[in-house]
């Protein structure tokens, strides 16, 4: 049974989705949730010995199987997780489960295949995070977004096709390059699409600037870093709430994976040539979206942007090189636990707005005002969020920012200087937004007939704050995880791996 | 018990009242959550009180862990407690104020409908604050000190409804944040340099950095101790609300009284000064932050108190004048005389609580008029508020043998006995700052205690802009109304706030100035900062120092001060207004009711070019050149190029072969020159 767990983590949704496919139209829809619902619980069920049975002292993949799938191609079914992926997978599939839960009542039509997208989604990205083939990641990445662009595309918003155009035309492009990568890698080691293998194989310094340009464009896309993040307002605006708690908790993480997993790895000599210029796009997000996402009149937008100024941070921890050569520990934990609490505080933020939008049918801060003299306990809870996402201490918000800091300040003071901002522009555009939206008088009928959470919105906020104050209080349980996979990277990255030229005989 | 659990117990105490109030305010009367969180702060008062006599006597500090909270890179972060005499004797002072502000709020916040939400949220207040005073680390005194500036949001917005409360408690926090960005630099650099961030070790490596410099601008060398310093006490400049991080602390009237009390008088706003005097070690090795603490705590002792002058706002005036002492201790702190600002800080949150908690009994009496021009002859209808206020303003502005004059006193011969450049100018910002405290302090009280009996001549409107009443649905009093006292909730805390008000000075300058309170606890380079010595050695007890206080300047001045607002409004009322007219011919009253333009220079100017740039980075950086150039004109040129394909597709034979015999010339010399270029490696 453990020696299958990370299968059944990647193929037990998937095969739930399909079942809850089967159930048909929307007469069965309460089969459908409930189904959906069994497969989501048991989906988070069987991650949670991925926690329990980690070996924090072994830095190497664990769980790992094995099985031959293109002999021919030496293409195989290989899965694994170490202490930086190992978090993803559990995250992932307690968002699914959170997902399943916000989309219960609120999605009334074509409900089987919304929640079956869902659930097929979990099992693809659990696959991409547990992933050790370079092709079967690629699989899963690029499986991944039909499902996304099923959900944003059939329960979105009136300008979706846009959207998912755009969402299109920025993921194509990097997800061919990556492709291209590889199979120049596969060359290069000799036939072999193991990511291990890849991270061994010495590169030149040109191939790795080509290697590190092909994968900056598809996960920096991903991620997304500036200047190439414009897809994912858009995106957020048409998606429904459940679409985009997972493209905001899951699916720009796997972006910040692929750095870690394979751009770090696999041409490190280049990332420290060139980290200079995943810092200043780091801080550009950090400083220039914070400014503009104090402008936006849209929560879903202003949301949106402040996800691309905290994921900022996640890529400027990874590229702090002290002294030009080695990465600063505090700085990649810090951006570690900066993704996995940015996937509580972001889906917490988007179900917040989720909630009113259901009740209210708008995004626009100006339909709003007041909501507080309504529905006081809803906004308690997004209170909460919304310190959260202003990184205040004893929240998981507090944590990735706070060491990502520290760990800058280690490397170059203005490095630090500009990413500490955020706490002026985080509470600005957080709390400018609660101040219009929950507090003051009730500003219009609307407002007024709003009626307070129910029991099941209430359960999904209340296990959102569980997991938002106990990473806060203790976010050791997480780091622990992941301190010694951490220091193998970090060895690994600081040492060169430039293929020796070879001289002309 | 052992002692950890009894420690423990302290900050979980409130932490158990503010949950049970805030959790289960729905399901629960009044009485059970104002009970629940009275005990829970009472608890902690017990205990806190055991503590300080525990250490008094002999007892040991104590300085462990409760539990880890992250461990990277093979450094510890840790949760966990100093408890020595200072963080004793802040203990004692939070949660005394604490207790007594808990018992005022059941009969200030009687009719609110927040009751409740109210307890809860002072208790959660109580304990951050604990955390805050009681942490060995800076990691636990960043929460402490975040945490109580998200209660101070909470309380400042408590009544949500209103535009003013929700704009001055988004301006308190994110003021609050803006000295909390210097603050977390500041630890930053600790931990890079210190490698811990726990005190002990921090402070024990602290000497063999003095010389460290750092390079931030390449070309120019700083002392490490120096730009530490001065971020460290940048925070200390919002959370102390010092120039020019102070506009958030008058518009944090907006709250509640009770709180004003607690968390904007005697308090929160002392978490600067506490911190900044933890933090001797580091400070006593720069002369250049002291000195930048000293010139930023005079500029606010004098310049806030000015403004004290001007106000209506009953509140207002014991805000402004919150802000000046607050220099005062500041000022104190840049002349390396520590003890003597924590003993201000003391002194000051008994009789500045006491002020407000008064100013609060007077607005209730009132009926939520808070414009002091419509009081008068107060003293007749409610005698316990009248005479606690008096010993409030005695002791505020210095008067001999009250508790004020005593930390007062001592700070302004701190200031004269430094040796630093900015030492001067401080000495005379503090001691102008008497004659201005006294005056202020006077005024207000004649206005509202003394004279006639306004409210009866007034209409019954308001004409005036600047009314802050505290519940909107009803305010002042009609022409045949008399005001009455409070209940003897509202009473009872003012009598026990006016005892120390009165004695605390005479009885604590001996033990915490000159005798060995602190010692081990504060450090001070007595070499280079001789101030204290100096004191001690001019100190020849109590009753001698109240004694000798009149061959001396400042209480001649205090004098004058309540002299002039006596003459000014009681005896020729119509003296003011040609003082104003005077001044607004020079301009400098137009200054005063501007606030220096600092409100402007936040809101107008940072604010709006905030937004500005945002929006021109969202609508020219991302809609016009990323979007509309790049990923859109992208989108075009995919569209030019399918329409060119399908030009390619012309169906005539020809062009498809010539395109084949390209295809196949392309394909054989890449075929041949791959395996050439490899055979020529």
């Amino acid at each position: 049974m453990t020696g299958n767990l990370l299968s059944l983590t990647i193929w037990l949704p998937i095969l739930a989705g399909v079942v809850v496919l089967a159930t048909g139209g929307d007469d069965k829809a309460p089969a459908a949730r409930w189904l959906a619902l069994i497969g989501a619980l048991l989906g988070f069920l069987v991650s949670i010995p991925l926690y329990t049975g980690f070996d924090a002292l072994n830095g190497g993949m664990q769980f790992t199987e094995f099985k031959p799938w293109i002999a021919t191609f030496n293409i195989n079914y290989a899965l694994g997780v170490d202490g930086l992926s190992v978090w993803f997978v559990i995250l992932n599939s307690f968002t699914t489960l959170m997902v399943v839960l916000a989309g219960w009542q609120v999605i009334e039509k074509r409900v089987a295949q919304y929640m079956a997208a869902f659930l097929i989604m979990s099992g693809l990205i659990n696959g991409a995070f547990a992933a050790q083939d370079a092709i079967l990641f690629y699989v899963f990445f690029e499986a991944m977004l039909i499902p996304m662009y099923l959900i944003i595309g059939i329960w979105g918003g009136p300008n979706r096709v846009y959207a998912s155009i755009k969402f299109f035309l920025y993921t194509l492009l990097g997800s061919l390059l990556t492709l291209v990568a590889f199979i120049y890698l596969y060359g290069q080691t000799n036939g072999s699409f193991a990511i291990a293998d890849f991270a061994r194989v010495p590169l030149t310094m040109t191939a790795q600037g080509f290697l590190l340009i092909a994968f900056f464009f598809a996960f920096a896309v991903k991620v997304p870093m500036w200047p190439v993040h414009t897809w994912l307002p858009d995106a957020h605006v048409e998606a429904p709430t459940g679409g985009s708690m997972v493209l905001a908790a899951i699916t720009l993480k796997l972006g910040a994976y692929g750095f870690l997993r394979f751009a770090l790895p696999i041409a490190p000599d280049a990332c420290r040539e060139y980290a200079w210029v995943f810092v200043l796009f780091s801080l550009i997000a950090v400083v220039y979206i914070g400014m503009v996402a104090l402008v936006q009149t849209d929560m879903k937008k202003l949301v949106a942007y402040s996800s691309i100024s905290h994921m900022g941070f996640v890529t400027l921890g990874f590229f702090m090189f002290a002294g030009g050569t080695q990465m600063n520990q505090f700085a990649v934990e810090g951006a570690i636990v900066q993704m996995i609490s940015h996937g509580f505080v972001s889906a917490a933020m988007f179900f917040c707005i989720g909630v009113m939008y259901d009740r209210v049918h708008s995004r626009k801060i100006a339909d709003y005002g007041g909501v507080v003299n309504k529905m006081p306990v809803f906004a308690a809870f997004m209170m909460l969020f919304a310190m959260a996402n202003s990184g205040l201490p004893a929240t998981s918000g507090f944590v990735g920012e706070f060491f990502v800091v520290l760990g800058a300040i280690q490397v170059n003071f203005w490095f630090a200087f500009f990413a500490a901002t955020t706490l002026v522009f985080g509470a600005a555009y957080t709390l400018w937004m609660y101040k219009r939206v929950i507090f003051g008088e009730v500003a219009n009928h609307h407002v007024a007939e709003l009626k307070d959470v129910n029991k099941r919105e209430l359960l999904i906020l209340v296990i959102l704050a569980i997991t938002v104050l106990g990473m806060g209080l203790y976010p050791k349980m997480f780091t622990d995880l992941m301190h010694v996979s951490v220091n193998d990277l970090i060895w690994h990255v600081s040492q060169p791996k430039l293929a020796v030229p070879q001289l002309p005989q | 018990m052992d002692i950890k659990t009894i420690y423990l117990l302290i900050p979980l105490a409130p932490l158990f009242g503010a949950m049970v109030a805030g959790l289960f305010g729905w399901a629960i009367s009044r009485k059970v959550a104002h009970t629940v969180t009275i005990a829970g702060v009472a608890v902690a008062f017990a205990l806190s009180a055991w503590t300080l006599n525990n250490l008094v006597n002999g007892g040991e500090s104590f300085n462990g862990t409760v539990y880890t909270w992250m461990t990277i890179n093979g450094v510890d972060f840790n949760v966990g407690f100093l408890v020595d005499k200072l963080t004793a004797m802040m203990m004692c002072v939070v949660t005394f104020v604490s207790l007594m502000v808990h018992v005022y709020t059941i009969g200030y916040m009687e009719e609110d409908p927040g009751y409740n939400r109210f307890f809860s949220y002072i208790s959660l207040f109580t304990f951050s604050m604990l955390m805050l005073v009681m942490s060995n680390n800076f990691v636990q005194l960043f929460f402490g000190w975040e945490a109580v500036g998200l209660v101070s949001y909470l309380l400042i917005g408590f009544w949500f409804k209103r535009p003013t409360a929700i704009f001055a408690n988004m301006k308190a926090f994110l003021v609050n944040r803006v000295g909390d960005f210097g603050f977390l630099l500041g630890i930053g650099l600790v931990l890079f340099h210190f490698g811990s961030l726990d005190y002990a070790a921090v402070f024990a490596k602290a000497p063999s950095l003095q010389n460290e410099t750092v390079s931030i601008i390449s070309g120019h060398t700083w002392s490490l101790m120096t730009l530490t310093c001065i971020l460290l006490f940048i925070g200390a400049m919002g959370k102390s609300a010092q120039f020019p991080l102070h506009v958030w602390l008058p518009d944090s009237m907006e709250g509640p009284t009770p709180i004003s009390a607690l968390i904007h008088a005697a308090t929160m706003v002392t978490a600067g000064i506490f911190m900044v005097s933890r933090m001797s070690p580091l400070f006593e090795l720069s002369d250049t932050a002291l000195n930048f603490v000293m010139v930023i705590g005079a500029i606010t002792a004098l310049f806030m108190g000015f403004l004290g002058i001007i106000q209506n706002d009953i509140k207002r005036v014991v805000a402004y004048s919150t802000l000046s002492q607050l220099g005062y201790m500041t000022v104190a702190l840049g002349a390396s005389a520590y003890s003597v600002a924590l003993f201000h800080l003391m002194t000051h949150a008994f009789f500045k609580a006491l002020l407000f908690l008064g100013a609060g009994s007077v607005i209730m009496g009132m009926h939520h008029d808070q414009d002091i021009r419509n009081m008068g002859g107060l003293r007749k209808y409610m005698p316990i508020t009248w005479i606690t206020s008096l010993i409030g303003s005695l002791a505020l502005i210095g008067t001999p043998f009250f508790a004020g004059f005593y930390s007062k006193d001592s700070i302004i011969d701190a200031v004269k006995a430094s040796h630093l450049p900015g030492a001067g100018f401080a000495y005379f910002a503090v001691v102008a700052g008497v004659f201005v405290t006294a005056f202020y302090s006077f005024r207000m009280y004649f206005l509202v205690f003394h004279g006639k009996e306004r409210w009866m001549q007034k209409g019954h409107g308001h004409d005036h802009h600047d009314d802050h009443d505290d519940h909107g649905e009803h305010h002042g009093l009609g022409p045949n109304d008399k005001p009455h006292e409070s209940p003897w909730v509202v009473t009872l805390p003012l009598i026990l706030l006016a005892i120390p008000s009165v004695i605390i000075g005479a009885i604590a300058i001996e033990p915490m100035l000159f005798g060995d309170f602190f010692k081990g606890v504060l450090f001070v380079n007595t070499e280079a900062h001789p101030a204290m010595e100096e004191l001690a050695h001019e100190f020849h007890g109590w009753v001698d120092m109240a004694a000798h206080a009149f061959v001396g300047l400042p209480v001649w001045l205090a004098i004058a001060g309540v002299v002039l607002s006596y003459v000014f409004y009681m005896v020729k009322p119509e003296l003011p207004a040609a003082c104003e007219k005077f001044f607004n011919s020079i301009g400098v009253n137009k200054l005063l009711e501007n606030k220096y333009y600092m409100d402007f220079l936040f809101i107008n100017v940072f604010a709006a070019a905030g937004r500005a740039i945002g929006t021109v980075l969202w609508k020219v950086g991302d809609a016009l050149l990323i979007d509309g150039l790049v990923v859109n004109g992208l989108a075009k040129i995919t569209g030019w190029f399918a329409f060119l394909v399908r030009r390619v597709q012309t169906g005539y034979i020809y062009h498809y072969a010539f395109a084949m015999i390209i295809g196949a010339l392309v394909l054989i010399t890449v075929w041949l020159a791959v395996p050439l270029a490899a055979l020529a490696h």
